[in-house]
């Protein structure tokens, strides 16, 4: 199906988020969308996927006008979204997600629906099994049930928003190859993703936005200079690396033991010294998270000893770790950081140390919101409610909301979804309090974060601990072979002097 | 200019709501062969048309704007504190309790009830205490818990008015023996109204006004509402909150219970809550939780109830009406807000 946009505009308040697009996807190609974070890109999706509606200009399928009133009317007309976090029901089973969207038909026939799924994800080389539940799959799996059920369902145009992101690396040339297949069948894919090296993989094109505007279209081959100057105006690099750690240890695991299931994360003995950065790699799900939450009391262990300071906190509570200058910053930000419906005002009211008197004294909140809006550079006001912003400002709230005086800060993907300038900007910030003594712990899917940020780094692999590994002396291609389970025998060999070291 | 723009049309949906829940009422009313306009009439000449019927109106917005406040406690912390009635009638009996060990002792009748209030206040913050530990330590969610805890506490009332504490004698629907003159609240001339709630319930509003829109303690409370996992990560211990709310929210449904008792029937009666608080419930729902509203709501609603006792008397009508005139306001304000977001909100 070809797609076309023609003169789309669309303003969210005073923001222009799509200014004037013109965009033309051929059918059976691979369109890539690139854009850093509040580039427009998501608003033109779900223009396109009737999630919202264009102020002026419109949307022509097969050189048809048509109007897309809501996501239904959007799979009526064949044009499939694929979301970031997916769209399912994770109590039920597989083949039950499957037949939700169905239309018509008061008893769904399971046997001749689970005969077609097979079929179906046998084309793509899936193996998923329809009678599991949608609960125990990994984001990578329930994304390919998603895609199955799309086609199903008829979509002819598939849109993927950051589809990358969260799966593992076999579960990516998967999805690459199922995408691939269906371009060849005709079908439209429009790939959307701040990931060049996605992008360069797969499309036969791709479209840059920035700041709302349609910059240009190059075809592949491309030039990644070109297609990162073309993203943000202007060519960026990480920076140097550089370690301010200190010889003096604020955390120490000892012989931890936590189970959560499925995994059973066993023997970790470890210690942070103040200053230093130690980035958590893996695969999601290899038990960085159980690890992170276990360090700071949201998860209790089975045995072993977690020390703060010289203070034993193993078994208290997340309150008692903040009472020891101890903060953990979720990913999920609207979820577990941050108060959807309050103001950042009221969240710095809440966070601040402060003028704790019974009543508030709101004109001293509001202005401290306003100074930390402007030292952040969080786009939004006091009053602003922070679901409203961007996911990137709400990062830079959540990191503004951090206390001043901080021993060790844990940090679930403090990078995640934010676009490269965001990134570097937070580390900066993250850095400058390491400077200042404080530690840092931190997961990462980038692996290239990792390197840059980490002076050790810690490896999972389903459950596995490696010792820790000097950042420096390790390569990326060292580290991605590790976390996909391989060269772990000399792993265990450094492992085991690292311990007869610290024995001695 | 854009707020104001927005406020206007919001208040422009609100009114519409009115317009249709009185709508609503008038074609129930052209239904069943009454005349609207008259029953609109009467009942607001049942509210108004003379002193005592005024004041009539007070006595019921008193214990309505006491329970509001206190639901708007636990309204602010995420919780449907269904268990409110049962609290005004456990407020109620501890309020009957205290009052009837002093009956014939010789201690001041002041001393006595403001020992009996206060052990009301008590009674109530211990029964929605109970819904919060069933909530916080086994796993109730509070609207069950609450719903159980409300037929224990009718059963509880009824079972001391038939039983332990029945007139000697006649034990009968109409209550407990009630109390010699000088154990009731003061009354305002000959009214039923006593100045003493009339205070209270302004005290009242005032301090969870305030609790609720200037201090630390409301901002933690509404966080906890609004994101419980986050508002915990930021440090705010949860569940102890939660329970505070409820015991706030307790404390003025015993002392509504208790002003039910000394105040307006000097007695314990089988129907001593009156359905005050799912009445609170809906008007915490039809002010948007917003405390400010909440005074000239709560007024109209009780001058609904009276007025209302009008309809029987006059033409044969039953003063449910009101009740359905109540209901279908708060509804059809609810779907005016859903309406409005739809066409208003929608970016």
């Amino acid at each position: 199906m070809n797609v076309e946009f023609k003169n789309i505009n669309k303003h969210f308040g005073p923001v222009h988020a799509n200014v004037d697009i013109n965009l033309n996807i051929q059918s059976g190609s691979i369109q890539g969308i690139l854009g850093e974070n509040g580039a427009g890109k998501s608003t033109l999706m779900k223009i396109l996927s009737g999630f919202i509606q264009p102020d002026s200009g419109g949307i022509y399928l097969d050189g048809k006008a048509v109007l897309i009133d809501s996501p239904a009317d959007a799979i009526k007309y064949g044009i499939g979204m694929l979301h970031q976090d997916p769209l399912d029901f994770p109590p039920m089973r597989l083949i039950e997600n499957f037949i939700v969207g169905q239309r018509g038909g008061l008893v769904p026939s399971y046997k001749e629906t689970i005969k077609e799924f097979k079929e179906l994800q046998s084309r793509f080389g899936f193996s998923l099994n329809p009678e599991a539940y949608v609960d125990t799959l990994t984001v990578g799996e329930r994304q390919q049930l998603e895609i199955l059920r799309l086609l199903w369902m008829g979509a002819s145009a598939l849109i993927l928003d950051e589809p990358t992101t969260g799966i593992s690396a076999q579960q990516k040339e998967k999805l690459f190859a199922a995408l691939k297949i269906l371009a060849e069948q005709g079908k439209t894919i429009i790939f959307v993703s701040h990931k060049l090296e996605d992008v360069e993989i797969l499309c036969s094109k791709v479209a840059i936005l920035r700041k709302g505007y349609l910059v240009g279209e190059v075809p592949s081959p491309y030039d990644t200079d070109q297609l990162v100057e073309m993203m943000f105006g202007k060519v960026i690099s990480l920076g140097d690396r550089n370690t301010v750690a200190q010889n003096d240890v604020v955390f120490e695991l000892r012989d931890l033991f936590v189970e959560h299931y499925p995994l059973k994360i066993e023997n970790v003995n470890f210690q942070l010294r103040s200053g230093e950065v130690i980035g958590l790699a893996g695969m999601e799900g290899s038990g960085q998270d159980v690890l992170l939450r276990a360090c700071v009391g949201l998860l209790r262990p089975v045995s072993g000893k977690v020390i703060v300071k010289g203070k034993d906190l193993t078994n208290k509570n997340y309150l008692e770790f903040m009472q020891n200058e101890v903060s953990f910053l979720p990913a999920s930000r609207l979820e577990e950081g941050l108060v959807p419906g309050l103001s950042l005002a009221e969240h710095f009211t809440i966070a601040g140390e402060e003028k704790k008197g019974l009543f508030i004294d709101k004109e001293y909140f509001r202005e401290k919101a306003e100074n930390m809006i402007d030292e952040y550079h969080i786009i939004g006001r006091s009053d602003s409610t922070v679901e409203s912003l961007s996911g990137g400002n709400q990062q830079r709230a959540a990191l503004a909301l951090l206390k001043k005086s901080l021993s060790i800060i844990l940090l679930e993907h403090p990078t995640r979804g934010l676009d490269i300038e965001s990134a570097i900007y937070m580390w900066g910030k993250l850095k400058e309090r390491c400077l200042q003594g404080c530690s840092i712990f931190f997961i990462s899917g980038d692996l290239e974060e990792i390197l840059q940020y980490s002076d050790r780094i810690l490896v999972f692999f389903s459950g596995h601990v490696s010792p820790p590994l000097d950042a420096a002396t390790t390569s990326l291609e060292q580290l991605g072979q590790l976390i996909g389970g391989k060269g772990w025998d000399q792993v265990f060999e450094i492992k085991e002097n690292y311990e007869s070291n610290a024995n001695t | 200019m854009n707020q104001t723009r927005t406020r206007s049309i919001s208040l422009l949906f609100q009114l519409g709501g009115l317009a249709l829940a009185v709508l609503f009422v008038t074609i129930i009313l052209l239904l069943v062969d009454a005349q609207p306009m008259e029953a609109f009439r009467l009942i607001w000449e049942g509210a108004t048309g003379n002193p005592t019927r005024i004041a009539s109106v007070f006595v019921v917005w008193v214990p309505l704007l006491l329970v509001t406040c206190g639901l708007l406690a636990t309204f602010t912390a995420g919780l449907w504190n269904i268990g409110i009635e049962g609290q005004i009638t456990v407020g109620a009996i501890f309020t009957t309790g205290v009052m009837r060990l002093f009956l014939d002792t010789s201690i001041s009748p002041v001393l006595v009830i403001i020992i009996s209030m206060l052990a009301g206040m008590l009674g109530g913050a211990l029964w929605a205490a109970l819904a919060g530990i069933l909530k916080t330590f086994g796993g109730v969610n509070e609207i069950f818990g609450g719903l159980g805890l409300n037929f224990i506490a009718t059963a509880l009332n009824i079972g001391l008015i038939f039983g332990a504490w029945s007139r000697p004698g006649i034990a009968s629907m109409s209550g407990t023996e009630p109390f010699p003159e000088h154990f009731w609240l003061p009354t305002f001339q000959n009214f039923r109204l006593s100045l003493w709630s009339i205070g209270f319930a302004v005290l009242g509003l005032i301090i969870i006004y305030f609790l609720l829109q200037g201090t630390h303690f409301g901002l933690r409370l509404k966080a906890v509402g609004k994101g419980m996992k986050s508002a915990f990560r930021m440090g705010i211990p949860t569940w102890q909150h939660m329970m505070l709310s409820f015991v706030i929210c307790g404390l003025f449904a015993g002392l509504t219970g208790a002003i039910q008792v000394t105040g307006v029937y000097h007695r314990l009666i089988p129907s001593i809550s009156s359905g005050y608080g799912f009445m609170g419930l809906m008007i915490a729902m039809l002010i948007n939780y917003q405390a400010i509203w909440l005074a000239p709501i709560a007024l109209f609603f009780a001058a609904l109830n009276i007025g209302g006792i009008q309809l029987p008397i006059v033409i044969k009508l039953d003063s449910a009406l009101t009740g359905v005139l109540q209901g279908s306001l708060v509804l059809f304000i609810l779907i005016m807000q859903g309406i409005k977001q739809r066409f208003v909100g929608k970016k």
